[in-house]
């Protein structure tokens, strides 16, 4: 096995992590704030690249207002999301809960299916495709905005939670929801914040990886998929072991396509997912009694 | 007994209202297309065409006098439904002929019903099961998946290319295709010296590539419909691949070239109907004319380019049309006339049907394209 093609394979096994990762701590915010896991994550990944589609083709906006359009748009659709349909709910168990987002996520897909036709739509890169050789391996310009993307949100993510009073309040909230509405944090308010994150970052996520893959309306699906698999290998972390669950995700697949044989890609990342939910519940990374934040 | 007269009254009127409208000539065709569903990039464009060329039909006049009227249904891809709505097509409706199902599922559950009930269908899947054993009131439009595979490995051995590596989707269409280019590839000496799949929705396909890369085939052989082919190309752009690349038909459309970017796509070569490159066609050929005015009429009517699969309704609709003209409109003379049709101009390509063929395509269905610019232009 030549050295080249093991640096190939781990190189676009990263760039798909970090995707992956990124989808995943969209999970995981929401999760730690409300208990939800929601399923319609996927869709916010697919507004964030169909609207931004729609920005530079009718609105005629240049790729650098149509992005924060299309961000803001999909946060919209998020706070929407939130407001109708998990907030009037007078029993919020976890079954009705998680219904509610698959529900969801059927109506977005729907309505995008009428907006946007069934047709698949290809975005321009943001910097050019010419590719960027490292060592033996190569990869493309849209590879490093990603990466580069990701990193950004990460650190901003961290920020925000650990020295921002908001971010405090909904650290305080996924301890205890119940505490922190004694101690007067406006617990609904909270999460409709981590609505809004999510909503923002999934769109953030399927905006950049939309030169790549191209995007449908129908590719929150998968995404969303791989997305909550990083995110359980993480342990629901909305930090950096979810980041690492995303990349590890990736590297694996792309290894186990490139080595192994690609009709076991999909395979492979649920075996890993099932595999940690048997033994590892917890997350990877996780203690079994972690903070989750 | 009174409160019955309004009933059977109104039941008496009924029918002859039915009869008197089978008097005054009318030819129903019954459609059944997926026009919802996954499939429905099929028998979305198939419905429209089918019911663009009955408006057309009627506007001329019909067809003999008779005019046409087209009932159609949407399966939505599903089989089940598709085999209840035939069942209704048949009983209630009294069409003459069947056109559709998209799919070659959906294809295989409704020829029982058909083949009972004694009605001429013609399925618009491609599947080579569907006509291969013929069934007396089965045909099909689309040419089999394994004449275009044949048409790209010709080209090859055409290059002296003796080795490739096969990439192929991993749904009906990506499995039938490489179970036949196994077949073909062993009948005529070439060596396979990799076969990878990838999934309907994968997104990178480097990985599958990679290896590739490293074996050195002579040709890479990809087999899938939009959107993994299109990523396929641009993965091959980047990771610097100088092999020469073959799709299917799957994605002989403009649509591939803008999702995979014009420089990303340049050089690749795939065999394609004559509807999506009839541009680049030379002037003589005999389905240059019928190609341009579909497309046109297509786009004016509904504003999108006519596709490949939209062409499969329009040559099941010149069949029959064909066959009532010269037989007769019962279902038997349809019949009798679609077994009959010799060198039949349409979009597909031309069609000679014989008790023994009832696709009635060759080779001559697909020419071998290569993207050049942006454009289609045909492969020497």
């Amino acid at each position: 096995m030549e050295f080249d093609q093991i640096l190939q394979y781990s190189l676009s096994g990263l760039s798909t992590g970090a995707i992956y990762a990124l989808i995943g701590i969209g999970f995981s915010i929401i999760y730690n704030a409300t208990g939800i896991i929601n399923f319609a994550q996927g869709e916010f990944v697919m507004l964030g690249g169909l609207l931004t589609l729609s920005s530079l083709q009718l609105l005629k906006l240049p790729l650098w207002a149509a992005i924060p359009v299309s961000v803001a748009i999909s946060t919209v659709v998020g706070v929407i999301f939130e407001r109708l349909a998990i907030r009037p709910l007078r029993q919020p168990t976890p079954i009705n809960l998680v219904i509610i987002t698959i529900g969801g996520s059927i109506l977005i897909r729907g309505l995008a299916m009428l907006v946007w036709g069934k047709d698949t739509h290809a975005i321009p890169p943001f910097s050019g495709d010419t590719p960027i050789a490292i060592g033996g391996a190569t990869i493309l310009p849209q590879h490093l905005w990603i990466l580069a993307i990701t990193l950004i949100i990460i650190v901003v993510n961290k920020i925000y939670f650990y020295h921002t009073i908001s971010g405090k309040a909904m650290r305080a909230c996924s301890y205890n929801r119940r505490a922190a509405g004694l101690v007067g944090i406006d617990v609904k308010r909270m999460v409709l914040f981590s609505f809004i994150i999510s909503a923002a970052m999934g769109a953030v996520a399927g905006i950049i990886v939309a030169p790549l893959t191209m995007t449908a309306y129908d590719v929150g699906v998968m995404l969303g998929l791989k997305g909550f698999c990083a995110a359980i290998i993480g342990g629901m972390s909305s930090g950096i072991s979810t980041v690492i669950g995303g990349l590890l995700l990736g590297v694996l697949e792309s290894l186990g396509a490139g080595l192994i044989s690609s009709g076991y890609k999909d395979a492979i990342s649920f075996i890993i997912l099932l595999l940690i939910l048997f033994i590892r519940p917890q997350g990877l990374f996780g203690k079994a009694d972690s903070e989750r934040v | 007994m009174k409160k019955m007269i309004p009933l059977l009254s109104s039941i008496c009127l009924i029918l002859i209202c039915a009869t008197m409208s089978f008097a005054s000539g009318t030819i129903k065709i019954g459609g059944l297309f997926a026009v919802t569903g996954p499939a429905s990039f099929l028998g979305e464009p198939e419905k429209k065409t089918l019911e663009m060329l009955v408006k057309e039909a009627n506007e001329k006049g019909g067809i003999n006098g008779l005019k046409l009227e087209a009932v159609i249904y949407d399966t939505g891809g599903d089989a089940t439904k598709a085999v209840q709505l035939a069942t209704k097509l048949i009983k209630d409706d009294k069409v003459s002929v069947i056109i559709g199902p998209s799919t070659t599922g959906e294809s295989m559950a409704v020829i029982p019903v058909t083949e009972k009930e004694k009605i001429p269908l013609i399925s618009c899947a491609a599947g080579i099961k569907i006509t291969d054993p013929v069934k007396p009131w089965v045909f099909k439009t689309p040419a089999n998946d394994h004449i275009a595979a044949e048409k790209i490995l010709a080209y090859m051995a055409g290059k002296k290319q003796k080795s490739f590596a096969l990439l192929t989707v991993t749904d009906g269409f990506g499995a039938s295709g490489r179970e036949q280019i196994k077949v073909l590839a062993k009948q005529k000496g070439f060596t396979i010296v990799a076969d990878e799949v990838y999934g309907p929705k994968d997104t990178d396909m480097t990985a599958q590539l990679t290896k590739i890369r490293g074996i050195k085939p002579d040709a890479i052989i990809c087999w899938g419909t939009n959107p993994g082919p299109a990523v396929i190309t641009k993965n091959v752009k980047q990771l610097g691949i100088k092999t020469p690349l073959y799709m299917s038909h799957g994605v002989a459309s403009k649509k591939y070239i803008e999702l995979a970017g014009p420089d990303s796509a340049e050089g690749v070569m795939l065999p394609a109907g004559k509807l999506a490159i009839y541009d680049a066609l030379p002037k003589g050929d005999a389905q240059y004319k019928l190609l341009k005015g579909y497309d046109q009429n297509y786009k004016k009517t509904y504003g999108v380019e006519a596709s490949t699969f939209g062409g499969y309704a329009y040559d099941a609709f010149l069949l029959v049309t064909g066959a009532i003209k010269k037989a007769g409109s019962t279902p038997e003379q349809i019949r009798t006339g679609i077994e009959q049709t010799s060198k039949l101009v349409s979009i597909s390509g031309v069609f000679t049907m014989t008790p023994k063929d009832h696709n009635g395509l060759d080779l001559s269905a697909f020419e071998m394209v290569k993207v050049v610019k942006g454009d289609w232009a045909l492969a020497k």
